[in-house]
């Protein structure tokens, strides 16, 4: 329902060479910075990040694929990276919530999420803006009705999904 | 900078900024040096004994530090009695801590803790404990524990008797001109805030810092320190962000004690977070119940006589169920009445608070049974309900601090479009799908704290000032607001205002709990900012070099940070000269709030009315929520963006309730059917319709002093009654069951 674009076709990669159950040393570029990090290979993408690099802003709300709190991009493409294994991303542009600002300006979607009270907690938050901002790039955002069904794989137990869909609406109106 | 009053402005949050960018740190985003992880292994069976616990290949696995079970964990110091956490002690939620012997008594019930040293090698060392059991035979549903239920004393940790009568409910109902017995079922539900309860514990020598996602860090710590036998004095609590409740982290289980524990076990920091399974059988649920509802009315549609019975599983501990007859036994005016809580014992932990505890299901009963009079009567419902509208909370025929509910009713038909409704159901259609409307009353109560609620204020040389109070923000918004309380009470812009709550180093506040939390918080603020700015003024006034010198202190005004003569204006200074020229880079203050004596000879709650239009396709059995629009009467609204997000949230909780929230025991295991959020189904993006809310005005002189009623539940009662009562209009059918599925209507 709420599936991204899969691309048809996965780049061709060179064959690797087995590695683990050990850690191992990789290296993942996150947010435009190369961060090595040590891992054993059943690592997910979320608790690399979160245990290991120190950006918690994705969330853990489920860790199994339910909720999308710990959506981020891979190659632009936004993944559940509770689902998705760390070493899996050598190699691939990883995007967190911590990379969306430039500096102190805020990303029109941040903007617009706050200026519609697009949240209250604020736990399932930087999930939806990392969706949301998928969304508008890949072009489902052309009603509300199209919009509630490519966000519902991010769930707001708050249920702020009105307000939502008002910020996606902005930031989509502004463009 | 701006001169208008704040509170009441629709500010943004104060915290947008963080959680948008995902500086927001919650209990599970903390990680101090060297930091631990526990994983729980809870209990398969749901009755029994634990015959063994094979620990040798988990304790071989890589990075195992520990493995806590009943025989080596260190046994409690004592076990606190169940009190809800508003009453500001030790608040377990239940009176049972695991891991002190070998008896099971509910499938999920923690036996043993794995520590690692890192996550992924706790969770696999967690799944290589081998537990054997003894299984004895268990009850977990209405059906198996129907025949052994019984009257407790009092339910709800002792605040609510558990039957209640006034009048002769026999005689009325034999009198009556109607009657309507009808009798209503509830699956079970769970919470689930998208985060998961966790706390982070850190010992340093004997002082114990815990980061814990709670509602009241003062009910985890004070509840931590009676089951470790330490001393509140050595206990720390931090919660600055937390990422939902609904109820279930308004009272202690057993996971911070566990993690404190463990942490002291292997002498480093801990982190404990629950899985999202283990949020089904860890932190309390809102029971499996059955209502039954026998009413008595007039011709003109006037309730003479009321009988609300529920039954309901407890755990094996504790005579807990949500009080569903509450509300519903005060919002009519009804001479004969009677409402029984009978529960059984089953083999589940104690259920606990979900928003509006018991509100939510005993309206719904009352509501749909309401709507169902309307119908078998002709009379509109709106106009039912008018007639049994009560001038006084009839339970005690005290007069209500404030009402609203007339206006809500009027004002939520009108922009609902009520008068073009045809009474008849199936009368309206659009295309194939059949349309109905439906609507319900709402009412929630307002709690007070049983001790004084402090706040202190402190304003710098500067202008700007701090306010400080315990209490952490799981969403309410309550930094924000309280920035707003505390800016009119000193007289200074709300931007030179910052709130700073969540840790029990700050002053005490009980839980934020029982939509109780924006009232008498902001007493507190109001309270400590507003001494001073009194003592500021009277400072002034006594300072020879102050242009105010002399004057009287009742005719001093503060705008801006500026204090003045109310009639001369020109007159004054700002807090800043007369801290610079006395040499104070700050003064500080505090305040204490308690309900006063008066509020007790009133009926206190806030009202509503909930509207809603459905769309059933009536050869698939399909629902499609329309649009709801629901009217509150909260009292005075501190800040209407957060409030209304409240509203709308609690009202698609009610969307929740009616459409799609379940779980059931398998009775033949024993344990929950549906255990994560793919089974256990919540409203999606897709289902939420567009939410309208009206704010209707009340003054309330008696609740607290800024008379803020509450938003936190309300927005939930009666919702999925309106649905339900829209699903009759729509189909015909009336369905008394929640959730309400597709088969019901097919
Ligand atoms: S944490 Fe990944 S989908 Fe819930
Ligand atoms: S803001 Fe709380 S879960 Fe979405």
């Amino acid at each position: 329902m709420s599936a991204p674009d899969i691309p048809s076709r996965a780049p061709a990669r060179a064959v690797l060479p087995e590695r683990g159950p050990e850690p191992v040393r990789i290296t993942l570029t996150v947010n435009g910075v190369d961060r090595a990090v040590e891992v054993e290979p059943r690592v997910s993408l979320l608790d690399a990040l979160r245990e290991r690099l120190d950006l918690t802003g994705a969330k853990k709300g489920c860790d199994q694929g339910t909720c999308g709190a710990c959506t981020v991009w891979v190659d632009g493409r936004r993944v559940l990276a509770c689902l998705t294994l760390a070493i899996t991303c050598e190699g691939r542009e990883v995007t967190t919530i911590e990379g969306l600002a430039e500096g102190d300006e805020l990303h029109a979607m941040q903007s617009a999420f706050i200026e519609q009270d697009a949240f209250q907690c604020g736990y399932c938050t930087p999930g939806q803006i990392m969706s949301a901002v998928a969304l508008l790039k890949e072009g489902h955002a052309s009603d509300d009705r199209e919009i509630a069904e490519w966000m519902s794989g991010n769930i707001c137990r708050c249920a702020a999904y009105p307000h939502i869909r008002a910020a996606i609406r902005t930031v989509r109106d502004r463009a | 900078m701006t001169t208008a009053p704040a509170v009441g402005r629709p500010v943004d949050r104060v915290d947008g900024r963080h959680k948008v960018t995902g500086g927001a740190h919650y209990s599970a985003d903390v990680r101090p040096t060297d930091r631990a992880h526990a994983v729980l292994v809870g209990a398969r069976v749901p009755s029994g004994r634990v015959t063994g616990i094979d620990t040798d290949e988990a304790r071989q696995a890589g990075g195992v530090l520990a493995i806590l079970t009943h025989e080596n964990l260190p046994g409690i110091a004592t076990q606190p009695p169940l009190l809800p956490s508003l009453a500001g002690m030790p608040a377990p939620g239940q009176t049972f801590f695991p891991l002190q012997d070998e008896v099971v008594h509910y499938s999920g019930q923690p036996v043993a803790v794995v520590v690692a040293d890192t996550l992924e090698r706790a969770q696999h060392a967690a799944a290589l404990v081998r537990v054997t059991y003894q299984e004895t035979p268990s009850v977990t549903t209405v059906a198996q524990g129907r025949d052994d239920a019984y009257v407790p004393d009092a339910i709800f940790g002792g605040f609510v008797p558990g039957r209640s009568v006034r009048g002769d409910v026999e005689a009325g109902l034999a009198a009556a001109d109607v009657r309507i017995d009808a009798t209503y079922t509830y699956a079970a539900n769970h919470h689930n805030p998208i985060e998961p309860a966790a706390t982070t514990a850190v010992w340093d020598g004997d002082q114990l810092t815990l980061y814990d996602a709670t509602q009241g860090v003062a009910a985890t710590q004070l509840t931590v320190a009676a089951l470790l036998g330490l001393s509140p004095s050595k206990v720390r609590v931090l919660s600055h962000f937390v990422g939902g409740s609904f109820g279930c982290k308004a009272m202690i289980w057993a996971h911070p004690a566990l993690a404190a524990l463990a942490a002291r076990h292997v002498g480093r920091p801990v982190k404990l977070s629950l899985t999202r399974e283990q949020m089904f059988t860890s932190v309390g649920h809102r029971e499996e119940q059955e209502q039954r509802i026998e009413l008595g009315a007039d011709k003109e549609g006037r309730l003479v006589a009321l009988r609300h019975h529920k039954l309901s599983p407890t755990s094996p501990f504790d005579d807990w169920a949500e009080p569903s007859l509450g509300v519903a036994s005060q919002l009519y005016a009804c001479a004969h009445y009677e409402g029984v809580y009978r529960l059984f014992r089953a083999n589940t932990m104690t259920p606990t608070f979900m928003r509006a505890p018991g509100e939510a299901s005993g309206m719904f009963a009352l509501e749909c049974t309401m709507d169902d009079l309307a119908h078998q009567l002709g009379i509109d419902p709106v106009e039912l309900r008018l007639r049994n509208y009560s001038e006084t909370d009839p339970t005690t025929k005290n007069p209500w601090s404030s009402t609203g509910l007339k206006e809500c009713y009027a004002r939520g038909a009108e922009r609902f479009g009520w008068h073009r409704r045809r009474p008849a159901p199936r009368s309206h259609r659009d295309g194939d799908w059949l349309i109905g409307y439906g609507m319900a009353a709402a009412g929630y109560p307002v709690y007070g704290p049983n001790n004084p609620q402090r706040a202190r204020a402190r304003l710098y040389a500067d202008g700007t000032a701090v306010v400080q109070a315990a209490t952490p923000d799981f969403g309410t918004g309550v930094a924000t607001v309280m920035t707003q309380v505390a800016a009119d009470a000193l007289g200074l812009p709300w931007e030179r205002c910052r709130f700073e709550g969540g840790d029990t180093a700050l002053p005490g506040i009980a839980a934020a709990v029982g939509s109780a939390g924006a009232g008498m918080i902001s007493a507190a603020v109001h309270t400590a900012a507003a001494r001073l700015r009194d003592q500021l003024v009277a400072q002034a006034v006594a300072d020879s070099q102050s242009p105010l010198h002399g004057a009287d202190p009742a005719a001093v005004t503060v705008r801006d940070g500026r204090m003045m003569l109310r009639d001369a204006p020109a007159t004054g200074e700002t807090y800043g000269d007369l801290l610079h020229r006395n040499f104070l880079p700050d003064v500080e203050a505090s305040g204490a709030w308690s309900p006063s004596p008066e509020s007790h000879h009133y009926g206190m709650m806030t009202f509503g009315a909930q509207f809603a239009e459905v769309a059933v396709d009536p050869d698939l059995g399909v629902v499609r929520v329309r649009r709801m629009v629901g009217a509150f009467a909260p009292g005075r609204v501190l800040n209407p963006k957060t409030a209304r997000s409240q509203l709308m949230g609690g009202m698609l909780w009610g969307l929740g309730q009616a459409l799609l929230e379940a779980n059931y025991m398998d009775p033949r295991r024993g344990r929950w059917v549906a255990s994560g959020l793919g089974d256990y189904l919540v409203p999606v993006n897709a289902d939420a319709p567009d939410i309208e809310v009206e704010l209707v005005d009340v003054t309330d002189d008696i609740v607290n002093p800024l008379g803020v009623k509450g938003v936190g539940e309300i927005g939930q009662v009666g919702a999925a009654a309106a649905l339900a009562n829209a699903l009759h209009h729509a189909t015909g059918r009336r369905v008394r069951k929640l959730p309400v599925t597709i088969e019901d209507l097919l």
